[in-house]
């Protein structure tokens, strides 16, 4: 007679080890196994997308649908609730997406896992593309994917306030010095002059225009404690503690358009996606788009971008890739400008996109002088308190924020 | 479970009479029943292991592996780091710790306030509830109990409103003449603005706290106490869960015989010592079942946190399952992440043991402590019997 104890274990044991197996069959897929290509017949391909809205959704589909038709191939559009975590779960699982967004600030993280496919040295007319946004998408030499389109940051100025404050289009900021004392001019009891969210996204684009950033251009080398970055926040430091600045948070706001359409501030920095807001939510209040004011080292401001990302263990690269052709040509994209608000990534469709939204200049002339996100695998934790940070301020110390950056930074730039 | 532990056991006594009647090897009129003892409970078993102990199994090495995310944690890639993954979180300076122990204060501070105030409001509720004189028992039970079946996603939102720095809270707290904090944007603790309150200065902390640091936080920041947008967050589940536990406390209280309660009154018990005396220790099963659940419940709080405030403000509401979240699908860092949810598994573990020790019965430890003395003592033949008799 065996103990009970004793079969308790086999059991035990027999059992995980058939669970195991079970796994190790089916769920996960090991190796390399499925790196070969299915290239004859038609092909399948899901695509996961991020939707802003209904628009968005709709235009993807209907682009997709067009795709399939006109190649004979199938498309799947799905819109992931939150697409960090469904191409997480896609990666690991072993049977990722075809295609998918792929946002620039996480682009390292999952290059440098070998998720990505770096499909866009041979992609055709890819020098058409702005080279600050293939600089986003670029790791070691090789561009991985195509740009979809981008956005920049610039100053939204409420007409009504302006002109009531005094102030005519030749005072327009063009420095530091002159946002600083327009904010002044147009903060009242009820109103700041600026408001400004509370993140690097943001704030960054300050230390791009007194010339410095978080890291080098190639993003081996930390550079947060440079006197170039702490100029910025000095500055940034001196708006919010005279007042004349606030945080969305503090203008009941969720973000600072909201604020701004509130008419709680007269002026905001933030992306061409405002418009669209701004039409929805609050028609009534007019505004024009101003470039941002220079800082010391000219003019700067951050891009914030996405491209088309095809999965390395994807079984149909080059239907993937195909389906990516289709939707960055020049008259996808512009079809997707008017869609939904977005710029196109081709440099070729900039004409064509300033003439059909001419209130959008000086978004898309920021391209010249943008700043893409920091491209570094693994930083997100760190640039998020590096946005803790800077909530603090203006009470927090400016150098302090920076070099607890440095110290973070360098541990990830470092591994 | 049960099942599958007796039934073997009770298969073959070694001396069972029916070994003598000759009905086979090993056999016996209850030769078999291990074996359909097994066969009954292998569906639960087999459910349990592959969706629950396979899972955890996997959890567990990828705790102590550098997995990136990227195929199979099983597959060649991936290499075995041992600790590594621990120690970053628990000894090494970095990011990584001092994300970790700030959301172990932020959730210590969580647990040490909505545990008790959790229990002690569904224990009042009750009460009310279990009185004798209240009219309309079916429509308050109902209203106590609503917030508990209405999802938590759908709550939480609408405290963002209720709390935001314009919203019903603040209003009414105007009214009184008090100038409401933006709750979800004040990153301030409440032990500091206590402090600051009584003439710390809180820019510039005394350097005996602010100077010595354990795990990468100060001192002076381990003593913060919950942020005020924790306050709004631990307000919130507080109202929700209440109603769940005041559930569990009536059913208890229904079951405690009115025999019980006459006597004591007969006695001559007040109404205080009744409570005290009666009915407090008759509901303590109940009590140690809400306060472990309010504990694991608490200590594993995620979904308030992803809807409300995603860690903000000055990550005074990062918490370790949200970390453990953020580190394995935004950052990529797998292996913290599941290092991060045994860590908590730990915990949890370890303060339910805690408290079950706080908890138990202490009369009948006791009585079990006097048998044991007597028992030893009547085998060495000297000590008194008497105490066996008490």
């Amino acid at each position: 007679m065996v103990a009970p104890r004793t079969r308790w274990t086999l059991g035990t044991a027999a059992l995980l080890s058939l669970g195991l197996s079970a796994c190790g069959g089916s769920g996960f897929d090991s190796g390399g196994s499925s790196a070969t290509q299915a290239s004859s017949g038609p092909a399948s391909i899901k695509v996961l997308i991020a939707s802003s809205g209904d628009a968005e959704t709709k235009a993807v589909n209907d682009a997709a649908a067009a795709w399939a038709t006109a190649s004979g191939n199938k498309a799947e559009v799905i819109q992931a609730q939150d697409i960090a975590q469904q191409l997480g779960q896609g990666f690991a699982s072993g049977n990722p997406p075809d295609v998918f967004y792929m946002d620039a600030g996480r682009f390292a993280t999952y290059a440098s896992a070998g998720s990505l496919e770096p499909y866009g040295d041979a992609f055709g007319e890819k020098d058409d593309f702005y080279p600050n946004l293939r600089e986003a998408f670029t790791q070691d030499g090789k561009l991985y994917c195509i740009p979809k389109d981008f956005s920049t940051l610039a100053l939204e100025i409420n007409t009504a306030a302006w002109s009531k404050a005094g102030l005519t289009d030749a005072d327009v900021p063009k420095t530091w010095e002159q946002l600083a004392t327009v904010a002044k001019k147009l903060t009242t009891g009820d109103q700041v002059g600026l408001a400004i969210g509370d993140t690097r996204d943001r704030i960054g684009a300050f230390m791009v225009q007194a010339g410095g950033w978080v890291t080098s251009k190639d993003g081996t080398q930390v550079t947060a404690d440079s006197p170039e970055n702490l100029q910025a926040l000095d500055y940034v430091k001196s708006l919010l503690a005279s007042g004349v600045a606030k945080y969305p948070k503090q203008l009941d706001s969720g973000w600072s358009g909201e604020a701004f359409g509130k008419q709680k501030a007269a002026m905001t920095i933030e992306g061409n996606w405002i418009s669209g807001a701004m039409k929805n939510d609050f028609p009534a209040v007019k505004y024009t788009v101003a470039p941002l004011p220079a800082g010391p080292k000219g003019q700067g401001t951050l891009a914030f971008t996405q491209c088309w990302g095809v999965a390395a263990k994807s079984a149909n690269k080059a239907a993937a890739v195909d389906f990516v052709k289709a939707m960055t040509t020049k008259d996808a994209q512009l079809g997707f400008a008017k869609a939904f608000g977005v710029m196109p990534s081709r440099q070729s469709a900039q004409a064509d996109y300033v003439a059909q939204f001419p209130q959008d200049k000086a978004f898309i002339e920021g391209a010249a002088y943008a700043q893409g996100p920091v491209k570094v695998a693994k930083i997100d934790q760190v640039l998020a308190d590096f946005d803790t940070g800077l909530q603090g301020l203006p009470k927090a110390d400016p150098k302090q924020i920076l070099a607890r950056l440095q110290t973070n930074a360098s541990a990830v730039v470092g591994k | 479970m049960s099942a599958g532990v007796s039934a073997p056991a009770v298969a073959a006594p070694p001396s069972a009479p029916s070994q003598g009647r000759g009905r086979g090897p090993g056999g016996g009129i209850r030769g078999r029943e291990g074996l359909a003892g097994w066969l009954f409970v292998a569906p639960v078993l087999l459910v349990l292991g592959l969706f629950l102990v396979v899972p955890i199994a996997m959890a567990l090495w990828v705790s102590l592996s550098d997995w990136q995310g990227q195929g199979s944690p099983f597959g060649n890639g991936v290499g075995f780091v041992g600790g590594g993954n621990y120690s970053e979180l628990l000894t090494t300076p970095g990011l990584a710790q001092t994300d970790f122990m700030t959301s172990l204060r932020n959730n210590a501070y969580y647990v040490l306030f909505v545990v008790p105030l959790q229990t002690v409001l569904a224990l009042g509720l009750a009460l009310v509830l279990n009185g004798k004189r209240l009219k309309g028992k079916g429509f308050f039970r109902t209203a106590y109990y609503f917030p508990s079946v209405t999802s938590s996603v759908a709550v939480s939102v609408v405290f963002l409103f209720v709390f935001s720095s314009s919203g019903v809270v603040n209003s009414l707290l105007a009214k009184i003449g008090v100038d409401g904090p933006s709750w979800f944007a004040d990153p301030r603790g409440v032990v500091h603005l206590l402090l600051g309150g009584l003439g710390v200065d809180t820019d510039a902390p005394p350097a005996a706290l602010a100077g010595r640091s354990l795990g990468g936080l100060t001192l002076w920041d381990w003593l913060a106490g919950p942020s005020v947008a924790m306050c709004a967050i631990i307000a919130l589940v507080v109202w929700t869960t209440a109603g769940t536990f005041m559930l569990m406390f009536l059913a208890a209280l229904q079951d405690i015989p009115v025999e019980v309660e006459e006597a004591a009154e007969i006695d001559g018990a007040g109404r205080w010592q009744r409570f005290r005396y009666v009915t407090l220790p008759m509901l303590r099963p109940t009590l140690f079942l809400v306060l472990t659940l309010g504990l694991i419940g608490t200590w594993q709080v995620f979904d308030q946190i992803y809807v409300m405030s995603q860690g903000a403000p000055g990550k005074t509401t990062l918490t370790p399952a949200y970390l453990s979240y953020q580190s394995s699908f935004n950052n990529n860092e797998w292996g913290q992440g599941s290092a991060i949810a045994f860590i908590l598994f730990a915990i949890i573990v370890a303060l339910t043991l805690v408290q079950r020790f706080v908890l138990r019965d202490k009369d009948d430890g006791r009585e079990r402590a006097a048998v044991r003395r007597a028992a030893k003592a009547a085998r060495s033949g000297t000590g008194p019997t008497a105490e066996v008799s008490r």
